[in-house]
């Protein structure tokens, strides 16, 4: 069963499957109300929201940090309660904070991580996951001596330890550098590659929109939206086609008016707005119609809107 | 039963230790050289023998009573409360760890430095004071038994602390007034009458009481109650400590 699982990583089947969860904290602040959420064997799933929307609070409780107030969660078939052993053993977890043991080495906090999952100790494998995330060199290095960056990917590793086949990462390129996060991306490329399942928290659109398969959007405590990548561009991303003019014009032509058009830079640019998921674009009847009214054109661009942008329109609606 | 995570915990814990082994042990066993400097050699000289052992031997299950208490109070207090202190917890919470396994590994590894520790102090004093152990057997037991429970009662300090002052208070303020109200430096027959009657309801009492049995064969109370008493605190230590892990209390949010 397993085995097949594997040859054919990404399904429909739901690896996290969290259903009804709510979280009141002690001071009587609700951060979760009612989330309902699969995450897919195998796929990246980009969790987004603003500050405060309730992303950590949710990794927690499926993690087991916090405690639920109400609602269940089930991780590769385990209840993360009832079945809290092998629930967890199934997880690792990369927290938003560097919450590290300043004076342990790479290595002693790697292997300990890996015992404490229940896991015998495998020094091949603890050397693979330092070597890709180039912290073999640090292996005998104490944590505290390393770069905030350095510590982040500490983290990764003693997450990885254990082999987990569901992987948090909290906010895991935050205060990282260009470079780094490159880096990162590309082992969580790899990870996937390999049949894990990652769950990521980010506030860098470009990364969901680089990295994840399916994006989530949670606001103030609720799921808003759940949608595949490229679903969620097509649906709501619209494109642009901007036309450099040959002649500024003062006004759009009242031949066009129909057309979703506007002018830009004291009218030497023309832009040309249609739904990015459309079948018929309707361009080439632009550029007969402009054509015909004589309006001249020396440069043409297209473009996306980001991930980003439909995010913060979204947030907006909502707000 | 996740054994390997208990040795994980423990192993870390031990490690922690050892990183620090002069500052650990230098202070008390300094502490102890002048415990029996000032009233073993110095005081002790005019003291008569006090239920036939002389005052410097007398001495000597308490003063180790007073230095396992503290040590295994501070060491796993410390051991628990530091992790949730500076966010490393997270890691404990979210592995496959039952409240069993955590104490296991904690309490194990604060209980082994206090014993190791009593077994130094035990060498220390010998530089000082002839003595005899008459109940070997079952000094271990009292060392072993005392150094868990406080060990316990230590961690359980270190979940219930919210800052370090109360990490650091609680111990200087019920601990010592009791260890020292507990007998470790006279019989509680020397004392007047209300005082010995209340004194029975100090825990500490019974345990130095016994431990001292075990080297000199007299004792203050039935050793039978210093077993049951200790026997008491550890159970009710271990209920304690499992509600508070399995409900998450100071530990979880
Ligand atoms: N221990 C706590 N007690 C009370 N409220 C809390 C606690 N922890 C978090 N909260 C509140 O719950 C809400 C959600 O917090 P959470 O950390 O889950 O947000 P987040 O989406 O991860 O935000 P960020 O992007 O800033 O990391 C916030 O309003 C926060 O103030
Ligand atoms: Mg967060």
């Amino acid at each position: 069963m397993s085995a097949v699982l594997q040859t054919a990583p990404r399904t429909d089947e739901a690896i996290v499957s969290i259903r009804g969860l709510t979280k009141t904290y002690a001071n009587g602040f609700s951060a979760l109300k009612g989330i309902d959420l699969d995450i897919r064997r195998g796929e990246i799933f980009a969790l987004l929201g603003p500050n405060g929307a309730g992303k950590t609070t949710l990794i927690s409780i499926v993690c087991g940090i916090v405690n639920a107030s109400t609602g269940q969660v089930v991780a590769d078939g385990f209840d993360n309660v009832a079945d809290f052993r092998k629930a967890r053993a199934r997880i690792g977890l990369v927290p938003q904070e560097l919450h590290t043991d300043a004076f342990e080495t790479v290595w002693a906090t790697c292997s300990f991580s890996r015992g404490l999952f229940g896991f015998k100790p495998d020094p091949a494998h603890i050397e693979r996951v330092l070597r890709d995330l180039s912290l073999w060199d640090k292996r005998n290095d104490r944590i505290m001596t390393l770069s905030g960056g350095m510590k982040r990917r500490v983290l990764i590793a003693k997450a990885l330890a254990h082999e987990p086949s569901i992987l948090f990462l909290d906010e895991p390129t935050a205060g990282v550098d260009v470079e780094l996060r490159h880096d990162m991306w590309n082992v969580v490329r790899k990870l996937r590659e390999r049949g894990t399942t990652i769950i990521l928290t980010t506030h860098y659109i470009e990364e969901a929109e680089e990295m994840a398969d399916r994006v989530g959007v949670i606001l103030k405590g609720e799921i808003i939206l759940v949608e595949d990548k490229t679903t969620l561009m097509k649906k709501l991303g619209k494109r642009e086609l901007a036309l450099h003019l040959n002649e500024p014009l003062a006004a759009i032509p009242v031949a066009l008016a129909d057309l979703n058009l506007e002018l830009q830079d004291s009218g030497s640019v023309l832009v040309y707005r249609f739904d990015a998921g459309g079948e018929a674009t309707g361009i080439s009847r632009l550029l007969n119609r402009l054509g015909g009214e004589g309006i001249g054109f020396h440069d043409l661009k297209t473009s996306e809107t980001s991930l980003e942008e439909i995010f913060v329109s979204l947030v907006k609606e909502r707000a | 039963m996740n054994w390997l995570a208990v040795a994980a915990i423990y192993k870390f814990e031990m490690s922690r230790w050892f990183r620090t082994l002069g500052q650990s042990i230098a202070s008390p066993v300094i502490s102890t050289s002048l415990y029996f400097i000032v009233f073993g050699a110095a005081i002790g000289a005019r003291m008569g023998a006090i239920d036939g052992v002389t005052y410097g031997a007398f001495i000597i299950p308490g003063l180790m009573m007073l230095s396992i208490l503290n040590e295994s109070i501070g060491n796993a207090s410390f051991g628990i409360y530091f992790p949730k202190w500076s966010g490393t917890i997270f890691e404990i919470l979210s592995a496959p760890v039952s409240w069993g396994e955590m104490l296991l590994g904690y309490v194990g590894a604060a209980t082994t430095k206090s014993v190791l520790l009593g077994a130094l102090i035990l060498v220390t004093a010998r530089v000082f004071v002839p003595y005899e152990i008459a109940h070997p057997l079952w000094m271990l037991c009292f060392l072993l038994l005392t150094a868990a429970s406080f060990s316990l009662f230590g961690f359980l300090i270190g979940i219930w602390a919210d800052s370090w002052e109360k990490l650091q208070t609680v111990p200087l303020l019920v601990i010592t007034p009791l260890t020292f109200l507990g007998g470790a430096f006279y019989s509680i027959d020397m004392l007047p009458s209300p005082w010995r009657e209340l004194t029975f309801f100090n825990p500490v009492v019974y345990l130095i009481s016994g431990f001292r049995w075990s080297f000199y064969g007299v004792s203050d109370v039935p050793v039978g109650y210093s077993v049951a008493a200790i026997a008491g605190f550890l159970v009710t230590c271990v209920l304690i400590a499992r509600w508070m892990i399995l409900s998450g209390y100071r530990l979880k949010r």
